[in-house]
C-alpha cells in the first residue's frame, strides 16, 4: 500500500481511504478525544511534534540523510515567534511568518557546511550544531530569557477584518487553527515530495553513487532538501511556541532532537503518514507514563530500544509490509 | 470518612502491567483519596526528576502526607482532598503540558508548583488563563510575586530578595564589607547578586565576582582571582551540584582558613550530599525542624518523620505542608473553592501557629501575595549531637516583612478579574 | 595577571586531560564500529557509582583499579546484546538505540542510588594541595593528570603493540579487507566496545572524585566529548588527544577575562574548525562517509 504522497503515482483507492481517515479522525478531535480521557492541549501538541517529524522525515525518509539536531530549527521557530510577539508585534501571523524564516534560514546556511559530510560525522556535527543554537538561547539571557525560557507574549488573535478568531482564549479553536496549518503545511510536503524534484530525493536515497553518474547535483539537492526541511520543522516549532506562550531553551537541545528522530522511526520512517502514528503513540506514551510513575525515562527508553531492536520499520511500516506492498 | 489509599482500576492494570515488565518498584500510589462525596481536587507539579528532583521529591512526600493528614481530620470544607501529582521532568513544555492536563482533564480546583521557578512562571501564565488558584510552594524567582505577579498566584517560599537582604546585615556585622561572589550566570543567580550587592553597598562595603554557567564543574580558576581578592567573605550563589563541587574545592583549596563563607541558600538536601569538610559556612535557611521555642514544630517533626524514611523534615517538607493548608484555610474562610474567593480570603490571612511552625506571625501579604515567614540565619555544620540532620545552628531570625521590605517596591500590582 | 594566565594553563591542561580520557572511549568506539554512544555519558555515571558502591570494601583505589573493569565488562554485555544488531543498519538506528539506552541507564542510577548528589571519598592526602603556592592544584588532580597520562599511554601502547589492537587500528582504516583476512570482526567490534567503556568508566571514577556523582553527570560530560572529536577529527585518536587538551586549555584561558563564556568558547572553536577545515584538525578525507 505505498501511497500517491511517496511514489508520485496516481493514488490508489486505499490511498484515498487512508487519507479520508486520518482527516475525518483529526477533525473530529474535540469530540472523542475527552472521552478517552484526553484533553485538547495534548491533542495540539500531536499535530505540533507532528508536522516537525513529518518535515524531519523529508530529509530521512525520502532523501535518506540523517540529522540529530532538527531541535534547532523547531526551538528557533519557536523562539522567532515568541521574540516577535513579544517585542514587534502582537500578531499571530507575523510570529509565525518570523519564527519559520529565522528557523529555516539558520537551517539553509548550516546546511552549506553540511552537505559534504556524511554519516556519523554529518548526525555529529548537526548535534553539535544544535547545542550551539541551545547554547545561544541559554546564555542570552536578555533577550531571550536564558535558562528560565522566554516568556511575556500571548498567541493573538487572528483578525480577519470582518471577524476576530479568538484562538487565544478558545482551545478548541486554537486546536483546529493549529490543524489548518498543519494541513496546509503537509500537503505543500506532498507536492513537493511528488513534484521531480522530491522524485530525484528518492534517487538519491536509493543509490547516491548511480544519482551521481546520472550527473545529478547530488550536494545541492541535499542541501535544498535539508533546507526545506529545516523551513517546515522551524514551522512547527513556531506553533509549538504558540501552544505554550513560552519558548524554552530545551526545545533545542539534542533531547528533543531524540525525540523527533523516535516519533519519525517510531510510526514509520519511510512512510508518508507515519511520523503523524509516532507522534500519537510517542505523546500519549509520555504524557501517561509520566503520570503514572517516576521511572518513566526507564519505559521510555525502553520503548526506544524495542523500537529499534524489534520493530525498525515503525507501525505503518509493518502495516504496509502486512497489506503487500 | 476512611483514609484509604487507592488507585482507579485503570491505573492499577496499568501499574501492574508495567511493573511486571520493568521489573522496577514503582513510586507510592499518585493519587490519595478519601471515600465519600466529591473530592477536591489537587494538581501538584513538581521537578521529580531531573537536576531538582531531590528537592521535588521532599515536596511530593511532605505533601502526600499533609493530605493524608488532612483527609483524617475532614479533608477541605468536609470534602476529601486528591491529591494528583504530576512530573514536570524539570523541563518548562511539560510542566506546561501537565498543567493543561490537570486543569482540562482532571479539573483539578487549584495547581502547586514548581521547584524550577522557570517552570513555576511558565504554569502562573495557564492558571492565570484559566483562572486556577495556584501557590507555588518552593520557586524562587522575584517577580513571581514582583513585577510579574498575578491576582490568583501566592509563594510560600521566600523571594531571593528577602534571603539575601536576611543574610547580609549578619555577615557584614561578623565579618567585613568586602565580598566576592560566585554566581551562577542566569535570571536567579543575576537577582540574587543584585539583591546582595543592593544590600551590600548600602552600607559601604565593596565586590567583585565571577558569573559562571550554571552547570560549572571546575572553580579553581574563579577561586584563584578570589583569593588575590582577599575578600572578608565569599558568596556562593551557584544551586545543586555547582554550589557543592564549589564548597570542596574551596575548602581543598584551604580557602575557608582566609575568608568566611557564606551565601543565600544552602539546602539541607544539598547539605546531606556534601563531604562532612564542605558542611560550613553561613546561609540562610527557609525553615528549620530544630526551633525548640516554638509551640507545634516538634509535633509535626514527630509526625511526619516516620512518613519519610525517619529523617527530619526539610524546609522543602514545610513548604509543601504549609502552602496546603494555606489552601483549606482560603477555601473555608471563604467557605467556597471559587479562585477569586478563595484568594481574596488568603490574602493577608494571618496562619495559625500549628501551620506556620515559626516563632512570627505569618501571612500571605496582600501587596503581592508572598509569604512573610521568618528567615533563619545561621552557620551549617557537620552532624551535631543532635542526629544526622543536625546541620545547621541558627544564630538570628529576620521577621520576613523586614527583609521583604515594603510591597509597593516589589513592582507588584495585582489586578483582580472583573 | 601573567601568574593567572600561567595558572589557568595549567589547570585547562588537566580540565582538558579528562575530556581526552572520556572522549577517547568514544572516539575509539565510533572509529570501528561506526556508533555514537549517547550513552558513553551514562557509562561514565555508572562506572563512577560502582567505584561508590565498592568504596566501602575494597577503599578508594582498590574501587579505581576494579570499577573500570566491571563498567568494561558491563559495555561488552550491552554491546552483544544489543548494539551489534545495528551495525548493518542506518546509523539513525545507533544513534536511537544509545540514545533510548541512556535513558535507561539515567533512570537505573536514579532508581539503584538515589537522585540526590552523592560524594565519592577520596584518600585525604589526595585532597591537599601541593604547596601553599600552588594551592590550586591539589594531589588529586596531579594523580587525575597521572592516571590519564598512563590510561592513553597504556591504550596506544594495546594499538601498536598486541594483536588485538592491531587489528582494531587495521580495521578503523578498511574493515573489508580485515574481515576478508579472517578476522572475527564481530569479536573485534566487542573488544573494541569494551575498550571503550573501560576509558569511561575510569573517567567517571575520577570525575566521582572530583565532582560528586549524580545520575545526570554524564549529561554535562557528553557534549565536550563530541567536540573534542569534531575538533580533533573523526578517525583520527591522535586528533581527539589534541582536541580534547585544546578546548580544555581554551575554556580554562577564557575564564580568566569573561568566565560566562567559558562554556560558549569550546562551541566557538568548533565552528571554526568546521568553516576552516571541515574535516577536523587530524581528520583524514572522505573517512567515514
Amino acid at each position: 500500500m505505498s501511497t500517491a504522497m511517496t511514489t508520485g503515482r496516481a493514488p490508489g483507492t486505499r490511498a484515498y481511504l487512508q487519507l479520508g481517515i486520518i482527516w475525518a479522525l483529526l477533525l473530529t478531535v474535540p469530540a472523542w478525544l475527552p472521552m478517552l480521557g484526553g484533553y485538547t492541549a495534548i491533542a495540539g501538541r500531536v499535530l505540533v511534534f507532528a508536522l516537525a517529524a513529518m518535515s524531519f522525515n523529508m530529509l530521512l525518509g525520502f532523501t535518506g540523510v540523517m540529522s540529530f539536531g532538527h531541535a534547532a530549527y523547531f526551538g528557533l521557530g519557536a523562539y522567532g515567534a515568541g521574540l516577535t510577539l513579544k517585542y514587534v508585534a502582537a500578531s499571530t501571523p507575523l510570529a509565525i511568518l518570523a519564527g519559520t524564516l529565522l528557523g529555516g534560514i539558520a537551517g539553509t546556511l548550516f546546511g552549506l557546511l553540511l552537505v559534504r559530510r556524511r554519516g556519523v560525522y554529518f548526525a555529529m556535527v548537526t548535534i553539535a550544531f544544535g547545542q550551539v543554537c541551545f547554547y545561544i538561547a541559554y546564555k542570552w539571557d536578555s533577550f531571550t530569557g536564558g535558562y528560565d525560557g522566554l516568556r511575556g507574549f500571548l498567541r493573538a488573535p487572528i483578525d480577519l477584518g470582518f471577524t476576530k478568531i479568538d484562538i487565544a482564549g478558545n482551545e478548541t479553536l486554537f486546536y483546529f487553527f493549529v490543524l489548518l496549518v498543519f494541513g496546509l503545511a503537509v500537503g505543500l510536503q506532498a507536492l513537493i515530495l511528488a513534484s521531480p524534484f522530491g522524485r530525484t530525493l528518492l534517487a538519491i536515497r536509493e543509490n547516491e553513487r548511480r544519482a551521481r553518474f546520472l550527473g545529478l547535483p547530488v550536494e545541492r539537492h541535499i542541501w535544498l532538501s535539508f533546507s526545506i526541511s529545516c523551513f517546515f520543522t522551524a514551522l512547527a516549532g513556531t506553533l509549538y511556541a504558540l501552544l505554550n506562550n513560552f519558548a524554552d531553551p530545551l526545545g533545542l537541545n539534542y533531547v528533543m532532537s531524540g525525540n523527533i528522530v523516535m516519533i519519525t522511526v517510531m510510526g514509520g520512517m519511510r512512510t508518508f503518514w507515519g511520523p503523524l502514528v509516532g507522534a500519537v503513540l510517542f505523546v500519549m506514551l509520555q504524557d501517561y507514563v509520566s503520570s503514572m510513575t517516576t521511572n518513566w525515562m526507564f519505559f521510555v527508553g525502553t520503548v526506544f530500544v524495542a523500537v529499534v531492536l524489534f520493530f525498525p520499520r515503525g507501525l505503518m511500516g509493518m502495516l504496509q509490509k502486512r497489506s503487500g506492498a | 470518612m476512611t483514609d484509604r489509599i487507592r488507585l482507579t482500576t485503570r491505573r492499577r492494570t496499568f501499574l501492574a502491567a508495567t511493573a511486571a515488565v520493568g521489573g522496577l518498584q514503582l513510586s507510592s500510589p499518585f493519587i490519595i483519596k478519601a471515600r465519600g462525596e466529591t473530592p477536591v481536587k489537587i494538581g501538584f507539579i513538581d521537578p521529580i526528576t531531573g537536576s531538582l528532583s531531590a528537592l521535588a521529591v521532599s515536596e511530593v512526600e511532605s505533601a502526600k502526607w499533609t493530605v493524608a493528614q488532612m483527609n483524617k481530620k475532614g479533608g477541605i470544607l468536609g470534602r476529601p482532598v486528591e491529591l494528583l501529582i504530576e512530573d514536570s521532568a524539570n523541563d518548562t513544555g511539560t510542566g506546561v503540558q501537565k498543567a493543561h492536563k490537570l486543569i482540562e482533564r482532571d479539573k483539578v480546583d487549584m495547581i502547586m508548583g514548581d521547584v524550577n521557578s522557570g517552570i513555576a512562571y511558565a504554569i502562573m501564565g495557564v492558571t492565570s488563563d484559566k483562572k486556577v488558584f495556584h501557590i507555588v510552594p518552593g520557586g524562587h524567582t522575584d517577580p513571581i510575586t514582583g513585577k510579574d505577579c498575578k491576582w490568583n498566584t501566592f509563594r510560600t517560599c521566600n523571594t531571593t530578595a528577602m534571603d539575601a537582604a536576611a543574610v547580609t546585615g549578619e555577615l557584614v556585622k561578623r565579618f567585613g564589607k568586602k565580598w566576592f561572589f560566585i554566581t551562577p550566570d542566569y535570571a536567579y543567580g543575576q537577582t540574587l547578586q543584585a539583591n546582595f550587592v543592593k544590600n551590600l553597598t548600602a552600607l559601604g562595603g565593596t565586590w567583585q565576582g565571577d558569573m559562571l554557567p550554571i552547570a560549572n564543574t571546575d572553580f579553581s580558576a574563579t577561586l584563584i582571582k578570589a583569593k588575590a581578592f582577599k575578600p572578608d567573605v565569599l558568596l556562593n550563589n551557584m544551586g545543586g551540584a555547582a554550589q557543592i563541587n564549589c564548597m570542596k574545592q574551596f575548602v581543598q583549596f584551604g580557602m575557608n582558613k582566609e575568608m568566611a563563607l557564606g551565601g543565600a541558600l544552602f539546602e539541607i538536601e544539598s547539605i546531606r550530599s556534601v563531604p562532612k569538610e564542605a558542611q560550613t559556612g553561613w546561609w540562610t535557611m527557609e525553615w528549620y525542624w530544630n526551633q525548640p521555642n516554638v509551640p507545634h514544630v516538634k509535633e509535626f517533626v514527630d509526625a511526619i518523620s516516620p512518613a519519610i524514611g525517619g529523617r527530619k523534615p526539610t524546609a522543602r517538607h514545610w513548604m509543601a505542608y504549609v502552602s496546603l493548608h494555606a489552601a483549606r484555610l482560603a477555601a473555608e474562610k471563604a467557605k467556597s473553592l471559587d479562585a477569586v474567593k478563595m484568594a481574596h480570603a488568603l490574602a493577608g490571612l494571618e496562619l495559625p501557629p500549628e501551620v506556620a511552625l515559626m516563632p512570627g506571625k505569618i501571612q500571605y501579604r496582600a501587596g503581592d501575595h508572598q509569604l512573610m515567614s521568618d528567615i533563619f540565619v545561621g552557620q551549617v555544620h557537620p552532624p551535631g549531637p543532635g542526629g544526622p540532620d543536625d546541620l545547621f545552628t541558627i544564630e538570628a531570625t529576620v521577621p520576613g516583612e523586614k527583609a521583604a521590605g515594603p510591597a509597593e517596591a516589589t513592582g507588584c500590582k495585582i489586578s483582580w478579574p472583573s | 595577571m601573567l601568574q593567572l594566565v600561567l595558572f589557568n594553563l595549567t589547570n585547562g591542561l588537566i580540565v582538558g586531560a579528562f575530556y581526552v580520557l572520556m572522549a577517547l572511549g568514544l572516539s575509539l568506539i565510533i572509529n570501528l564500529s561506526n556508533v555514537v554512544n549517547f550513552a558513553h555519558g551514562n557509562f561514565l555515571a555508572i562506572g563512577g557509582y560502582i567505584a561508590y558502591t565498592l568504596t566501602p570494601y575494597l577503599g578508594f583505589w582498590g574501587a579505581l583499579l576494579v570499577s573500570p573493569f566491571l563498567t568494561a565488562i558491563f559495555g561488552f554485555a550491552i554491546e552483544k546484546l544489543m548494539i551489534r544488531h545495528v551495525y548493518a543498519r542506518n546509523h539513525i538506528y545507533s544513534l536511537l538505540l544509545t540514545f533510548g539506552l541512556g535513558f535507561i541507564l539515567q533512570d537505573a542510577c536514579r532508581y539503584i542510588w538515589g537522585p540526590s548528589p552523592l560524594p565519592l571519598g577520596i584518600p585525604d592526602v589526595l585532597s591537599l594541595p601541593l604547596t601553599p603556592d600552588l594551592f590550586f592544584v591539589t594531589w588529586y588532580r596531579v594523580f587525575m593528570v597521572v592516571v590519564v597520562v598512563v590510561a592513553v599511554g597504556g591504550l596506544f601502547a594495546l594499538l601498536r603493540y598486541t594483536r588485538v589492537g592491531m587489528r582494531i587500528r587495521a580495521g578503523t582504516l578498511d574493515l573489508d579487507t580485515v574481515s576478508a583476512l579472517g578476522v572475527n570482526v564481530a569479536a573485534l567490534r566487542s573488544y573494541n566496545f569494551a575498550v571503550g567503556s573501560f576509558l569511561a568508566g575510569l573517567a567517571g571514577v575520577l570525575a566521582a572524585g572530583q565532582i560528586g556523582l549524580n545520575p545526570n553527570m554524564g549529561d554535562d560530560l557528553i557534549m565536550p566529548s563530541f567536540i573534542a572529536i569534531i575538533v580533533g577529527g573523526v578517525g583520527s585518536l591522535t586528533g581527539t588527544l589534541l582536541g580534547g587538551l585544546l578546548i580544555g586549555v581554551a575554556a580554562a584561558l577564557t575564564t580568566v577575562f569573561y568566565p560566562a563564556g567559558a562554556e560558549a568558547v569550546i562551541y566557538i572553536i568548533m565552528a571554526i574548525v568546521l568553516l576552516v577545515r571541515p574535516r577536523g584538525l587530524l581528520g583524514e578525507e572522505g573517512m567515514l562517509t
